[in-house]
């Protein structure tokens, strides 16, 4: 099948393998690289003030991004509060109603495209679905827009995980008398706990280091949040606009606050991954 | 029990239709928001679609002050940077996803592979702090001078303006490798599924046949995957073609083309990010809804065709 020698032959695949050994030492270097700088500026920029202060003016030394991580999380949870649910329930139409159906097949062909669409254009519609007819930004709409980004990875996770529960496991509930909504919310959710949770944590972690969406939807604000009603101070808007900023108070600002999401995602991430994990082990 | 069994069931099928239709409800709401997004952006668009026309996507001039917007300057960009993006890490996904399943000891691929999977969780605008104060200027410094040197040195190579002006690091090129870094661990992970569909049986025969491990790779498990390894990578093109704030942070937000990789340019998502929350005019906020629009169906276009393609794939190779 070969006219080159096997010394040849043997050589080329050699170099094959360690051109496709340096090649995941590229994407492994490149994660080290940038979690090393984000560690070592951010922890030279954090302190105990970064986390209950607000953001100070330009020059004045000092501040903090306590009111970003305070809005950032009220968006996250109202996010969670409207998408979690109707991504859970779109999830259980999909696994134990609509499996074979025309629209089940529908929604989970565009809840597949959604999950693709760019970020920052579901920021432009909620935009142009909100904030334009309300004539000022509001924190709600930046937790719409999260919620929207939410929902597909909810719903695709929940159908997998629902689907992987036996059927005998339905079988056993509605023999024994229990209702539809019974059987699903009683004793499949119970089997696939790890991993529904395993999925609002992965949507919640995606969500958390979101920029785009929010930039013209909750924008930020200097200022403590005291409702979702106005523009809504942020962490990751507030690290866009600092490290645009020429003061090096704000750059310093910036790195503090990265840091903080940084470890704030990553964490979320990996703890759903061992959940999920430790879920299937069982 | 109190209640008859009459009651009970009667209560149970309306308890069952209720929860049945809430949660048809919501399967139905993520289309209707989808189909929302078309209605919602056109109808925003319109102002800018009936002034401008198809000249829109002809003219590069964009002057908030003028009030004159055309699209091509953004499209460029994105386009431009996409291509950078997808050269790199097209090859670079491939060799990784072939080091995961083919090459690499399966204790080292399961750790190479969750640091991988790991690249894809970090914040877009994470890249961005790191693109803006240590990777532009690392470009700036060390990586683009020798570019250009090397590339200006060979002769007819040097006629193409590729690498023109002074490397700042703030350009196109960075751009392109910073999102390059962004979309790899999303084509590799779905060309390592890929490489796992292929039947062992397959491979296992060529093994017998006496090849090396390159050779089945090449004539073997590529050849049997080569249309998901396609799919895999028009995935990533929809990923990067929209990617924001990481752009935005290095692509130094310049509205005019040029043939240099080494110049500021501009992409829809970066024009966008910098300039809605400034835009107070309603041809101006238009225009860039209508941006906005191309972006949309573009990425949407991609995305449909991309899972459309995996589909088949995964039906044709049997699993699924």
């Amino acid at each position: 099948m070969n006219r080159r020698s096997l010394r040849g032959r043997k050589t080329r695949d050699l170099a094959v393998r360690t051109l496709s050994a340096l090649a995941a030492c590229v994407g492994i270097f490149a994660l080290g690289w940038i979690l090393w700088v984000v560690i070592q500026r951010g922890a030279a920029a954090i302190n105990w003030e970064m986390f209950v202060k607000s953001v100070t003016p330009p020059g004045v030394a000092g501040g903090g991004v306590g009111n970003a991580l305070l809005g950032s999380a009220m968006l996250v949870g109202v996010a969670a509060l409207f998408g979690v649910p109707v991504g859970i329930l779109a999830g259980v139409y999909l696994a134990e109603f609509g499996r074979h159906t025309r629209l089940g097949a529908m929604v989970r062909f565009s809840a597949n495209v959604m999950m693709g669409i760019p970020s920052i254009i579901v920021g432009l519609f909620v935009f142009a679905l909100i904030v334009a007819p309300m004539q000022h930004y509001s924190g709600w709409a930046g937790a719409v827009a999260l919620a929207i980004l939410m929902v597909p990875v909810v719903s695709r996770t929940t159908e997998d995980m629902l689907a992987l529960v036996p059927n005998s496991l339905r079988e056993s509930a509605l023999a024994l008398g229990a209702p539809r909504w019974k059987a699903t919310v009683q004793v499949v959710f119970r089997a696939a706990k790890a991993g529904l949770l395993t999925g609002v944590l992965l949507a919640v972690a995606r969500v958390s280091g979101e920029t785009a969406p929010l930039l013209f939807t909750s924008l930020n604000s200097p200022y403590w949040p005291q409702s979702l009603n106005g523009p809504t101070a942020n962490l990751t808007v507030t690290i866009f606009n600092c490290a645009m900023s020429p003061y090096p108070d704000w750059q310093r600002l910036a790195w503090g606050a990265s840091l903080i999401v940084t470890v704030g995602v990553l964490a979320l991430n990996v703890s759903s991954r061992f959940m999920l994990k430790r879920g299937s082990g069982d | 029990m109190t209640r008859s069994l009459r009651g009970r069931t009667g209560g149970a099928q309306r308890a069952d239709a209720l929860f049945r239709a809430l949660a048809a409800g919501c399967a139905v709401l993520i289309l209707a928001v989808m189909a929302a997004f078309f209605v919602r952006l056109v109808l925003s668009a319109e102002l800018s679609i009936r002034h401008f026309g198809w000249k829109f996507f002809a003219t590069t001039n964009w002057d908030p002050n003028a009030l004159e917007f055309g699209a091509l300057s953004s499209i460029y960009g994105t386009l431009a940077s996409t291509v950078i993006a997808m050269a790199i890490a097209t090859p670079l996904s491939l060799a990784i996803a072939l080091f995961l399943t083919e090459m690499a000891h399966p204790a080292v691929a399961k750790v190479a592979g969750n640091a991988i999977e790991l690249l894809a969780a970090i914040p877009s605008i994470i890249f961005g702090m790191w693109g803006l104060f240590v990777f532009a200027p690392f470009m700036a410094a060390h990586v683009e001078p020798v570019l250009a040197k090397t590339w200006n040195a060979v002769p007819l190579l040097n006629l193409i303006p590729l690498f023109r002006g002074t490397p700042r690091g703030i350009d196109l090129l960075t751009s392109g490798v910073i999102l390059a870094l962004m979309v790899l661990p999303f084509i590799s992970s779905v060309m390592r599924d890929v490489f796992l569909m292929v039947p062992a049986v397959v491979k296992e025969s060529a093994y017998g046949m006496g090849a090396t491990t390159w050779e089945v790779t090449r004539r073997v498990t590529v050849r049997y995957g080569v249309y998901g390894l396609v799919g895999a990578c028009f995935l990533g093109l929809g990923r990067a073609i929209g990617e924001t704030m990481a752009v935005t942070f290095v692509i130094g937000n310049s509205h005019r083309i040029s043939a240099s990789l080494l110049d500021p340019a501009t992409s829809i998502a970066s024009t966008l990010a910098n300039e809605f929350a400034e835009a107070s005019d309603p041809l101006y906020l238009s225009s860039l809804v209508q941006l906005g629009l191309v972006l949309f169906l573009i990425a949407f276009a991609l995305q449909v065709v991309a899972h459309l393609w995996l589909k088949r794939v995964a039906k044709s190779m049997g699993t699924l």
